[in-house]
């Protein structure tokens, strides 16, 4: 089956790629277009481990055909900081120590941002419910959602 | 003290790569050429192959190759070997063939029966639906209580009574005869819960072979890189290890899950020098679900022996332990070695009498997952100390400090095997009350009683066994591998150093708290310290990571090397400033002489050590590059306490967590920072496995829980977050001072969340609810009550 | 994945021709079952029609105290439009705790009521708001459109385009979920209208959504928690799985219901 050639912008830089139907964006950031960051934890949708934003929106990338990101703005963790300069909240996942094996940490960080573009002040509630779709089986979520929280703070600070 | 040094909350070296997208996990490597496989495996949890056809799915598109369990068997090969064996009453254990393709009959939902190679991920799934097997289902046994009863379906022929062995620690009689002397009595019945471990990375494997050199190099998620080419190489695949590399590349968690020697591991490296191609092979999740081994499942039966002050007389405690189809690497010792000898807790109980009874079932095997033995021993212990105390009356806190090993007795020999190196339970059990204001819970109780919800608080005192040690006790006890852990420090000419370490990190931090040590002991920056870790071919030797050892066992080594690297690097600085080497001192990365001005950098000395021109050549060789075996001379011996507070919702049974404080003893700690993340994923997973978490398996052995949607995983929103802090005695037997700290939540934190929902259920007259505590459990036994 | 033939539909129109067209073709809404079912190669149809690139499929208007959602809404959108949560709160509420923002992201009003899983949200809130769903070829009453587990009154090639909601005097969804999939195990929605008619339609409890009628009847005589005291569901015919039994389902649909009615306020 002849493959489909698909363009889009993929953090920032305007990407074409060929794919089959039944890979899905996941499978085109990973073994296509080798942007490994984006992980594979269960491919139902359920970990989020593969969490990405297409057009700002925050979705997992393992239940989104390849071919559905034709004239799409995909993000992924590889963008997240500008060139050197770490994204705020990448910055206080560091300071927190908001990660260990790291498996599941793009994810998390791209669903934080997209929470933090939703709603720039969060409750603890609000955060916990918000990532409630990224699982972290080493952390036990209480520094992610601190560093979360604090982020937001100095990021409202700062504006 | 450098500022990165011991005791400093240094933001972690490995973060950075992880933060950005660029960790290695072995899914992420693609070899040149490679290949992938997808494993056949058996919908039935028990029953005989008649048939293996391949020929349909040989000749389907991109198709390399397809080997079954016949194949394996006909090139003579070995099968995953068990590294425990434990003598029971009656003999040593049975030890049923574990082949890692099966010919003849599968024993558990998941089994592989064959492995389809293809040139993509996608060709080979297609090809694995087209083989054809013949299964002829037989009948099967799921659960602990149908293995064991008469007429039950036999796992093995070889194990009547799907018996693996029959164990016990401490006299009976012994014990009876305190409980026929006693003043009260507390029995309990309990059922420990199977979790599976999921790890969020799931197992995957790359091998290749190259006929050049005839080396074959497994990259795998592992947690002790050498272990699994000690056990592929020499039980397995009877490979040598020199042309064996085994890489555990950045690993996604582990949590004991991939300590094991898998199948796949070995499948895929034999196979790799049949097809001349490296090949990939990544788990699914459903796939994980049926193949990483389990954790725990046990049924206990335990009773306490109590004078008429309360104090502890006799333990007794009868458990059955789920072995699942075939005994995993570790898996005898779990619930024997690693639980019964846990059983005295922090208490004085004179007298404990233990009997184990390991069962085979058609269930995914069990092994050593979180805490492994400790989690169950301390369950029982905990859960039968707080029933005793509401049974008689007394505050659960009162009634442990009675019986608490007081802190001037250690060491302190248990009546269960272990010797106590160090503790203070009044301490941490103090704290712990403290930061949960266990005073004021009366007032919130009534608060919440106002509200219409059911609010109670729980208490677990635990105690754990770490750094499993020494190599010789476990030898006796019938550990086939050693347990020491070794460390190569390699300071290099310019003076920057790099630690091969026989530890794995898969999520524990070690390339920040071992470069902490290295900073602290040389004066270096911790920038110049690089920690390497996960390869067979770079580090000398490793047992790796398991059973929270990595800083007590392996800190241990890198401490030793670190105490060559200085008695080196004085000699070369006795000579460069022509003093005896008895006067030199060193600290802050300056050697200088006692009593005089003079001193010289570590660099220079590391410099010298390179480019030996003014160098005592011939007392000493150049070069500053040391290595160290540390085999521990005991365990280590956290403990702690961890408080629970829950409110329960009488209408639906959900059970809300609204406070939870812990205090915590790890002996030193080098990174409070990392140590109070491990505190709060051990929590999590201990009130995962309280109040959510379960693995069900149908009567049938089909597995009913194999996916996210219905093995509930705890999310950010199912917990609170933590008041945790430590409190320090020292190791007194290890270099460091250090204990451990990997697994303690996970071992304390169900029973406190158990004896807190015990505590908020029990004035509506509910006495027993086992875990998971789940809604639907909760509303039954209020009604039933 | 099984091989299949992707389509972007441009139009209804061409949607319904290419689903005509194909030999098993399947439409493609938000694909957050759909793609989970055929990635665990539960089905294998030959064709996926998207309907991302329809135009007018998706939107929200208000008009008259009747709120329209464009079957191509996704569920976020739905949960944090202002004019929703002036109009229908509930409805916004309804929305916002379907599964997690990743599913919302994707998740359509359209896909999730034509799947007609009998554990979903949407269809407690179309049935409990006595909504209609209107397709390319007739509106549908929701009391009609939910027919059985998995199935609806769809006719082949049928797609819904819209959902019209009648603005209620007052409603409320309660949700008690699963706590693995947060799909509900019992979810209630009470609404009652300006006249003072009741409804309570329950998700989660049976094969597929139903209404309470002794629990309306009970309400339009006394609209308060109290008036549902002591009543529970029958739990005959009711689902039981590894979470819930028939009979702890029974008993949350009085204990969702009641609570529901509270938050009517």
């Amino acid at each position: 089956m002849a493959k489909h050639h698909i363009s889009t912008t993929i953090n920032g830089e305007p990407v074409e790629f060929l794919c089959n139907t039944e890979q899905t964006m996941l499978d085109v950031l990973r073994d296509e277009l080798h942007l490994t960051g984006t992980k594979e934890g269960c491919a139902t949708g359920d970990c989020g481990a593969c969490s990405i934003t297409v057009d700002g929106r925050l979705v997992c990338a393992c239940l989104m055909l390849g071919v559905e990101a034709e004239g799409h703005a995909v993000e992924t963790i590889e963008g997240m900081a500008d060139g050197d300069k770490l994204h705020p909240l990448q910055q206080k996942f560091l300071e927190y120590a908001a990660l260990q094996c790291g498996i599941c940490t793009p994810g998390f960080l791209i669903a934080s941002k997209a929470l933090l573009e939703h709603n720039p002040d969060p409750t603890e509630e609000e955060a916990r419910y918000w990532l409630a779709g990224n699982l972290c089986r080493c952390t036990g979520y209480d520094k992610i959602i601190r560093a979360v929280l604090d982020t937001a703070a100095d990021m409202r600070g700062a504006s | 003290m450098p500022k990165d040094g011991i005791g400093a909350s240094v933001k972690r070296k490995e973060d950075y790569r992880f933060i950005t997208g660029q960790g290695a996990y072995t899914d992420d490597i693609d070899r040149p050429g490679q290949s992938y496989a997808v494993f056949v495996r058996s919908p039935h949890a028990h029953a005989r192959i008649a048939s293996v056809n391949t020929a349909a799915a040989t000749a389907m598109p991109g198709v390399v190759k397809i080997l079954t369990g016949a194949d394996y068997a006909a090139d003579g090969l070995g099968g995953l070997p068990c590294g425990w064996q434990v003598t029971g009453k009656d003999g040593p254990m049975v030890e049923p063939a574990h082949p890692p393709l099966v010919a003849d009959c599968v024993r558990h939902v998941g089994d592989q029966v064959a492995v389809v190679i293809a040139n993509s991920a996608a060709e080979a799934r297609d090809a694995a639906e087209a083989v054809v097997v013949d299964y002829q289902p037989l009948p099967a046994t799921a659960s602990i209580e149908t293995a064991m009863a008469a007429g039950a379906p036999q796992v093995h022929d070889e194990a009547p009574g799907n018996l693996c062995y029959d164990w016990e620690i401490g006299d009976k009689a012994d014990v009876d005869a305190v409980f026929a002397g006693a003043h009260h009595v507390t029995r309990i019945e309990l059922v420990n819960n199977r979790l599976v471990p999921n790890a969020i990375e799931p197992r995957a494997a790359i091998a290749e072979y190259d006929r050049a050199t005839r080396e074959y190099t497994l990259y795998t998620t592992s947690q002790n890189p050498h272990v699994i080419r000690l056990l592929m190489g020499a039980f397995v695949l009877q490979l040598p290890e020199h042309r064996l590399r085994v890489v555990a590349p950045d690993v996604g968690g582990g949590f004991g899950s991939k300590i094991f020697h898998y199948a796949e591991e070995a499948v895929l490296t034999w196979a790799a020098a049949k097809v001349a191609r490296p090949i990939k092979w990544t788990a699914e999740r459903s796939e994980s679900f049926v193949t990483d081994a389990h954790g725990r499942d046990h049924v206990t039966i335990a009773e306490l022996a109590l004078d008429v002050d309360g104090k502890f007389l006799g333990l007794k405690v009868d458990t059955k332990a789920n072995m699942g189809a075939y005994l995993s690497t570790f898996a005898p010792c779990v619930p024997t070695y690693l639980y019964a000898t846990l059983l005295a807790g922090q208490y004085t109980t004179p007298k404990i009498w233990c009997g184990v009874q390991a069962v085979f079932t058609h269930t995914v095997p069990v092994d050593a997952y979180r805490g492994a033995g400790r989690p169950e021993a301390t369950f029982v212990i905990e859960r039968i100390v707080e029933t005793a105390a509401r049974e008689m009356g007394l505050d659960p806190a009162e009634l442990r400090r009675r019986n608490f090993v007081p802190s001037d007795a250690f060491p302190y020999q248990t009546p269960v095997a272990l010797v106590y190196d160090s503790g203070d339970y009044e301490g941490t059990l103090a704290a712990a009350l403290a930061a949960a204001d266990y005073d004021g819970f009366a007032a919130r109780q009534a608060e919440a009683e106002a509200r219409g919800k059911l609010r109670g608080i729980g208490l677990s005192a635990y105690i754990e066994a770490c750094g499993i040690a020494p190599s010789a006790v476990a030898g006796s006890l019938g550990a086939r591998a050693g347990l020491y852990e070794c460390g190569e420090v390699r300071v290099h000419p310019t003076g920057s150093v790099t630690f091969f370490t026989g530890a794995h990190s898969h999520g524990q931090g070690h390339e920040t708290t071992f470069a902490q040590i290295i900073a602290e002991r040389l004066g270096v920056d911790i920038d110049a310290v690089e920690v390497v870790h996960g390869d067979t071919a770079k580090i000398p030797f490793g047992m790796g990571t398991y059973g929270s050892r990595s800083l007590a066992v392996g800190g241990s080594a890198l401490s030793r090397a670190l105490d060559k690297i200085e008695t080196k690097a004085k000699r070369i600085a006795a000579h460069l400033m022509e003093a005896s080497e008895t006067d030199i001192e060193f600290s802050d990365g300056q050697f200088t002489v006692a009593g005089t001005d003079k001193s010289v950098g570590f660099g220079d000395v590391a410099l010298t050590a390179y480019v030996p021109h003014n160098y005592p050549i011939e007392e000493l060789e150049p070069g500053l590059d040391e290595t160290a075996f540390y085999d521990p001379a005991n365990f280590t011996f956290p403990a702690g306490c961890h408080v629970c507070e829950v409110e329960v919702d009488p209408e639906t049974g959900r059970v809300e967590i609204v406070n939870f404080a812990a205090s915590d003893d790890f002996g030193n700690v080098i990174n409070p920072m990392i140590v109070e993340g491990q505190v709060h994923g051990g929590i999590v997973q201990g009130v995962g496995q309280a109040l959510l978490e379960g693995c069900v398996y149908g009567e049938d052995g089909q597995l009913a829980t194999g996916s996210y949607m219905d093995y509930t995983m705890p999310r950010a929103d199912d917990v609170p977050s933590f008041a945790v802090s430590t409190r320090t005695t020292p190791c007194p037997h290890n270099p460091l001072g250090v204990k451990g700290c990997g697994e303690a939540g996970a071992i304390a934190a169900p029973a406190a969340v158990m004896n807190a929902v015990h505590h908020a259920l029990g004035s509506r007259g509910v006495s027993r609810i086992d875990m998971p505590a789940t809604p639907v459990r909760v509303w039954r036994a209020l009604n039933a009550a | 994945m099984h091989n299949f033939t992707y389509h972007a539909a441009n139009s209804v129109a061409d949607a319904a021709a290419k689903v005509a067209d194909g030999e098993d073709a399947v439409l493609m809404a938000g694909g957050m079952t759909l793609l989970p079912t055929l990635k665990q190669r539960l089905a294998q149809p030959s064709d996926i029609i998207d309907l991302a690139g329809v135009a007018g499929l998706s939107g929200i208007r208000v008009e008259g105290g009747t709120v329209t959602v464009g079957a191509m809404t996704t569920h976020d959108t739905v949960a944090n439009s202002s004019e929703v949560a002036a109009a229908i709160p509930a409805l916004a509420a309804v929305a916002g705790h379907i599964g997690d923002p990743q599913v919302r992201n994707r998740g359509t009003i359209g896909g999730s009521i034509a799947n007609n899983d009998p554990a979903a949200d949407y269809p407690a809130a179309l049935v409990g708001l006595g909504a209609t769903v209107c397709t390319n070829r007739r509106e549908i009453a929701a009391g009609d459109f939910f027919t059985s587990m998995f199935e609806t009154a769809l006719d082949e090639g049928e797609i819904v385009t819209s959902v019209r909601f009648p603005a209620p005097e007052t409603a409320a969804y309660m949700k008690f979920p699963n706590p693995a999939s947060r799909y509900a195990i019992v979810g209630v929605f009470v609404a009652r209208t300006t006249g003072g008619s009741v409804r309570v339609a329950v998700t989660g409890a049976a094969g597929c959504v139903y209404r309470e009628t002794a629990m309306e009847t009970a309400l339009e005589g006394d609209f308060s928690p109290a008036a549902l005291d002591g009543m529970t569901a029958s739990a005959d015919d009711l689902n039981e799985d590894i979470h819930a039994s028939a009979e702890y389902r029974a008993h949350l649909v009085g204990v969702m219901a009641r609570r529901a009615v509270a938050a009517c306020g």
